[in-house]
């Protein structure tokens, strides 16, 4: 099918029936049929115009595969070569592409054209997997007659456990449409099956998520920072606690593709954010083969592991975005990937300068994981606006507020060693002389989104950090 | 688009990975005399399991050798696996906490 059926030499016209200016011009058609070797390729209606010689094009093949984007379409062609090309009905392109003068003297100068059946974008989807759909070379699943489509996805195994859009040619052909990248190419080697995955398995997935096609860019840059060695997929996937990919989107492509960065952010109700989420994990579970109870060993996992995607509301914020902190360019739209559980609330609704609002953030950061467990854990710490605005009143820079917590989250070693307050849980007791930091260097993340009303932060914390566990990962999105 | 064709062939998102039958290795008849590899996958406290059964297994005249996985969040890398693969003829990897 992806062969370009050749056209015949002489002229040849493209039109349809239900196009009023392929009907105006048919008188014209018929006498260039009479006088020029004249083919007509009829979109609608093969009796269509009289007169002429008609090729049955319903099919929209020959429409297709030489790219006529309106009717009527005029063309002069030798040996399958176009040499001349008129677009609509206008007498002075008519009489320059056939040679012939006095064409159409009756009818007005000129009128213009109607899209053509093989752009109809009701047909786009339909057309792809009749001329394009040979370029997929996933393992096509027929399901019997009795079948239930959703069912039949449960019951395979593909399902997070709601229910997803079926997977059809159609709409991975109309997904695929969403990048400028080839299906077949590898985009990474997914976890724990050590597989690799295709662009075309990426669009599956997110097909089956939810995701429209401007989003794959988002879910394609997402699954290559979670198979890198850095963000170690398999061992978020496989550890016994609470976490899973949290990915954070920064620039242009949040706006451009309608993603949420303030009210309700980390809630429900915005598809961009969930449907990316959820393809990420999709490709983890299909593609990579990790699913709960086998390689996934969490103890509780967390609702996120569903999907767990957001954007930084950059516009509001008064710092540079988080992508900046990891070298992306001004500008450029990337992902950030973050190891995490879900996100808790701090909450103060008294603090009106820094110092105090530094020292309860910090408080309530001391807490994340284990009151008594430092270093081990990285922070993603979510700065709602309110928050925000106390410290850009006081024109404290996102560094200033890293600094200052890193100096107030300086623990003596003795609250921290085993027994200390009555709990076994904590460090080992040659440490008790020791000051200890919260976080390693860098372990402490600021992004700033969320609703514009409600005195807020939000702490999400992290899994085993650095080369034995996992550090966050940027990536740029290409289109 | 499928209000008229309703869709009836998906597109596979899996894998696709073969599920070829693979045969077990032959079980061990007996210990007495075979190496057996003792995999640490680096988890607190798996050096104490370990010395447990490495005891246990030199009373019944096996010989033992201990290996070291660098994390135990990632898959043992590809060299220790060659390694252990061709020197011993069974192994026991500890999990532990």
């Amino acid at each position: 099918m992806d062969s370009l059926p050749l056209l015949p030499s002489g002229l040849v016209a493209f039109v349809k029936r239900e196009c009023p200016t392929c009907t105006l011009v048919a008188p014209v058609l018929a006498r260039l049929a009479a006088e020029a070797a004249l083919t007509v390729f009829s979109q609608d209606d093969p009796s269509f115009p009289a007169g002429t010689r008609i090729v049955d094009d319903r099919s929209l093949d020959f429409s297709w595969h030489h790219g006529i984007e309106a009717v009527p379409t005029l063309l002069r062609v030798r040996d399958g070569e176009i040499l001349g090309r008129a677009v609509g009905w206008h007498r002075g392109e008519w009489e320059q592409v056939t040679g012939l003068s006095g064409l159409g003297i009756e009818l007005p100068e000129w009128r213009p054209a109607c899209g053509s059946l093989s752009v109809d974008p009701d047909r786009q989807a339909e057309l792809l997997v009749r001329f394009a759909g040979s370029k997929l070379h996933a393992r096509r699943v027929e399901l019997a007659a009795l079948e239930d489509e959703h069912e039949a996805m449960f019951e395979r195994g593909w399902s997070d456990g709601l229910p997803m859009v079926p997977p059809t040619e159609a709409r991975v052909m109309r997904m695929l449409q969403g990048t400028s990248r080839a299906p077949d190419e590898v985009v990474a080697v997914v976890a724990p099956d050590l597989v690799e995955c295709t662009v075309e398995k990426v669009a599956i997935n997110a097909v089956m998520a939810g995701c429209k096609p401007e989003y794959l860019p988002v879910v394609l840059a997402a699954v290559e920072a979670a198979c890198t060695e850095q963000f170690n997929v398999h061992g978020v996937l496989a550890t016994t606690m609470p976490v899973g990919p949290v990915i954070i989107v920064n620039g242009p492509i949040r706006r451009a593709i309608g993603m949420n960065s303030g009210m309700n952010v980390f809630g429900q109700g915005n598809r961009a954010n969930l449907a990316i989420g959820r393809a990420l994990q999709l490709v983890v579970r299909n593609v990579g083969g990790g699913r709960p109870g086998e390689v996934d060993r969490a103890t509780h996992g967390n609702p996120g592991k569903i999907a767990f995607c957001f954007a930084e509301d950059e516009e509001g914020s008064p710092w540079t975005p988080l992508s900046a902190d990891f070298g992306a360019a001004p500008g450029t739209s990337t992902v950030v990937l973050f190891t995490g559980e879900g996100p808790r609330c701090i909450v103060d609704q008294q603090s009106r300068d820094p110092e105090s609002l530094a020292r309860s953030l910090a408080a309530s950061l001391r807490t994340l994981h284990h009151a008594k467990l430092v270093i081990a854990f990285d922070c993603l710490l979510a700065i709602g606006p309110e928050h925000a605005r106390v410290f850009r009143e006081a024109g404290w820079t996102k560094d200033a507020v890293i600094a200052r917590l890193t100096e107030l989250l300086q623990i003596p070693g003795s609250e921290l060693v085993h027994g200390a307050g009555g709990i076994a849980e904590g460090i080992p007791e040659h440490l008790a002389g020791a000051t200890l930091p919260k976080f390693r260097p860098n372990g402490l993340r600021i992004v700033h989104c969320g609703g514009k009303a409600g005195l807020f932060s939000m702490m999400i914390g992290g899994w085993a950090s650095g080369a034995i566990g996992s550090e966050p990962v940027m990536k740029e999105i290409r289109p | 688009m499928n209000r008229t064709q309703p869709a009836r062939v998906l597109l596979d998102p899996t894998s696709e990975r073969q599920l070829a039958i693979r045969s077990r290795v032959q079980r061990l008849r007996t210990l007495a005399g075979k190496t057996v590899g003792l995999l640490d996958i680096s988890k607190p406290r798996g050096n104490v399991f370990l010395d447990q059964l490495e005891g246990r297994l030199r009373e019944r005249g096996a010989n033992t050798i201990r290996f070291v996985k660098p994390t135990f969040t990632k898959p043992a890398p590809v060299d220790l696996r060659h390694e252990i693969a061709t020197r011993c003829d069974a192994v026991i990897e500890a999990l532990a906490d």
